[in-house]
């Protein structure tokens, strides 16, 4: 039984960082309709900086969290004004082939600049641990799924209440006609960017916490994923992307308590194609028909 | 277009490529035996051949019919295991290479039609992501299914040794020119046009009574067909097989060769499997700068030319024959050199 629970507290840890990523990828691709694929990569070199950080100029780890964010955060908004915008007006594909080309590039200099093997991260967050019914959870998993669950809180309020929230969701409607109501379509794309990014910075910290690991390769595992627990979830909803990535951290957490975590990237990506077949809407998801 | 665009007739326009394509053949194949190319750089030259199978194949999937799937190494992968199993199970019994490589084929078009049929229901990015989740699925069971079955079939990530190195100049290059020909043959049919009018827009050829789904399946199956031959080519030439030898980034790499040539222009397709494959064997001091540059290339030819570097250009020979005989009757009223047909033919000016 205690097995039991562990386990799912191990899933819950590592589907909150899904679920953090998972956030990001849904914004973008709702605003822009570009599945974002640099965003795992992202993550990556929010790791490479907490390292770079603590190990190369020994500052103190609280440091390295908010730079690692800061740097997410510019890196995704940068990506965004270099290779997104001026494609805006180009077709799907051109865009989407730009993404992988971001993603790329992210990866490759990493392994040019760092090596290609991993670097060990230092611990960035300590704690006590706390004792439930007798399970002994560790202080960095309360941590994770503490946070993801306020971002998700805190970005529905951003997107739902505030004045930016409603020019995204303008924006994400029909960018033309949010323009002509004078919402700065530019500006508004460029700060869900740096939300997403924002986002994808917290999850590489919370993802050092976890595994203390940092590899230029780190990021695309995750953040395809991210992107399955979005589309699980219901591509461009908010609770969804949240509710996919449990689901899928739940769901790799059994296939390794049941002795296959060879399996375990296999079993994500059945899950995937079996959403796309039976609900490409995703459990939260909305129906949106294409106009001629 | 004008009634007597094509100056020479139908069949010739066939033979002379023919022609032309059986000379290049022979005349590279007799410097290979003689030795006077090196056995390192035929190899090199049997990998430009399979390179350029990929690339044109991928072109059908991602310039003909405008989607943009992520796992054709996955068919590849495919197509290089079966061809494999077959040669060295056949080791003596003399099965003929070219069957290995149309079974590694008709396998890979197998799984082509198995995702196919539920990918391309999906739109875009959808579809991107599920033949990429795809093509890692076919990795991690080549990986791990000896542990499951519990006998040697793939050998897991020490990969599958000894296969026949049955791989050679003239074998490669002629299905090089069989591939571009089905392809480029099947591509001037209607099923061709159909499939082209799916990239344009979507809802108007469906709305034309076009049945979308069987022609996005059929170009879909087409692509997996020749990967797999690729995949057998590429298992014949190298001898060893390993998982990890098809994974995203091998993708990845062919997606650059159909990027930069240009989507749709099969002789971008090959230009740039050649130069691309050629390239960083001249250059192997620079080879840890080989994928930056892939990756570089990939958003500037985006962000500055997306059409790639060729565009939908297709060069035909009998298209210029045509030009210069126009030329030398003194007929140079605009346009009327326009060709409507003539076989592509990118290997015979190499």
């Amino acid at each position: 039984m205690s097995l039991v629970i562990s386990q799912l507290i191990n899933g819950l840890q590592s589907g909150s960082i899904y679920a953090l990523v998972a956030l990001g990828y849904s914004m973008v691709y709702g605003i822009i309709m570009l599945l974002n694929f640099a965003h795992g990569d992202v993550i990556m070199v929010g790791a490479y900086v907490a390292w770079l950080v603590i190990v190369s100029f020994s500052l103190p780890p609280a440091i390295a969290i908010a730079l690692a964010i800061i740097a997410c955060t510019v890196l995704g908004v940068v990506i965004e004004k270099v290779a997104y915008t001026p494609l805006r007006k180009s077709p799907r594909l051109s865009l989407l082939i730009t993404a992988i080309g971001i993603s790329f590039l992210l990866e490759n200099l990493a392994q040019l600049i760092f090596g290609a093997g991993s670097q060990q991260v230092p611990t960035l967050i300590t704690g006590p641990s706390i004792d439930i019914a007798g399970q002994h959870i560790g202080f960095t998993a309360i941590i994770t799924i503490v946070v993801s669950v306020v971002s998700m809180v805190a970005l529905t309020f951003l997107v739902q209440k505030t004045k930016m929230g409603k020019a995204m969701r303008a924006v994400s409607e029909d960018m033309g006609t949010a323009q002509l109501m004078g919402i700065n379509v530019n500006s508004t794309i460029s700060f869900t960017f740096a939300v997403g990014s924002a986002l994808a910075g917290i999850g590489s910290v919370l993802y050092c916490c976890a595994y203390p690991q940092a590899s230029p390769t780190m990021g695309a595992m995750l953040g395809l994923k991210a992107f399955v627990a979005a589309v699980l979830g219901g591509i461009g909803s908010l609770p969804g992307a949240m509710l996919g990535g449990f689901c899928i951290g739940i769901a790799e957490a059994v296939v390794s308590a049941v002795g296959l975590s060879v399996w375990k990237d296999g079993v994500v990506f059945a899950i995937l194609i079996v959403v796309l077949i039976f609900k490409p809407t995703g459990i939260l998801g909305k129906v949106i028909n294409e106009k001629v | 277009m004008k009634k007597n665009s094509t100056i020479i007739p139908m069949p010739f326009r066939y033979l002379i490529n023919i022609v032309l394509f059986a000379t290049f053949l022979f005349v590279m194949n007799s410097l290979i035996t003689s030795g006077a190319i090196s056995k390192y750089y035929a190899g090199v030259i049997s990998f430009i051949g399979i390179n350029i199978i990929l690339a044109v194949s991928l072109n059908v999937a991602t310039g003909y019919l405008g989607q943009l799937p992520l796992g054709h190494a996955g068919f590849m992968a495919v197509g290089a295991y079966t061809s494999a199993l077959i040669m060295k199970a056949a080791a003596g019994a003399g099965i003929a290479f070219p069957f290995a490589l149309i079974a590694a084929g008709l396998v890979a078009a197998l799984f082509g039609l198995l995702i196919g049929m539920p990918a391309l229901r999906l739109k875009g990015d959808y579809l991107a992501i599920l033949t990429l989740g795809f093509g890692e699925i076919i990795r991690v069971i080549l990986l791990n299914i000896d542990n499951v079955l519990g006998f040697k079939f793939t050998n897991g990530a020490a990969g599958l040794q000894k296969i026949p190195k049955t791989t050679t100049f003239l074998i490669t290059f002629i299905f090089v020119g069989i591939t571009c020909f089905v392809i480029h043959t099947m591509m001037k049919s209607r099923h061709g046009r159909a499939i082209l009018s799916i990239r344009e827009n979507e809802i108007a050829a469906e709305s034309c009574g076009i049945n979308t789904t069987y022609y996005k399946t059929l170009g879909f199956v087409v692509s997996a067909f020749f990967a797999g031959i690729a995949g057998g080519l590429y298992a014949g030439n190298i001898g060893i097989l390993n998982p990890s030898a098809f994974g995203f980034m091998k993708s990845i790499e062919i997606l650059v060769m159909v990027v930069l040539g240009g989507m749709g222009s099969m002789f971008g397709s090959v230009f740039s499997a050649t130069v691309l494959t050629a390239l960083p064997e001249m250059l192997r001091s620079f080879a840890s700068y080989r994928m930056v540059a892939y990756s570089l290339v990939l958003v500037i030819v985006m962000i500055f030319k997306p059409s790639g570097l060729m565009g939908t250009y297709d060069f035909s020979l009998n298209g210029l024959l045509d030009k210069l005989i126009l030329k030398i009757k003194g007929n140079s009223d605009s346009g009327g050199g326009k060709a409507l047909s003539g076989k592509k033919e990118g290997n015979a000016n190499e």
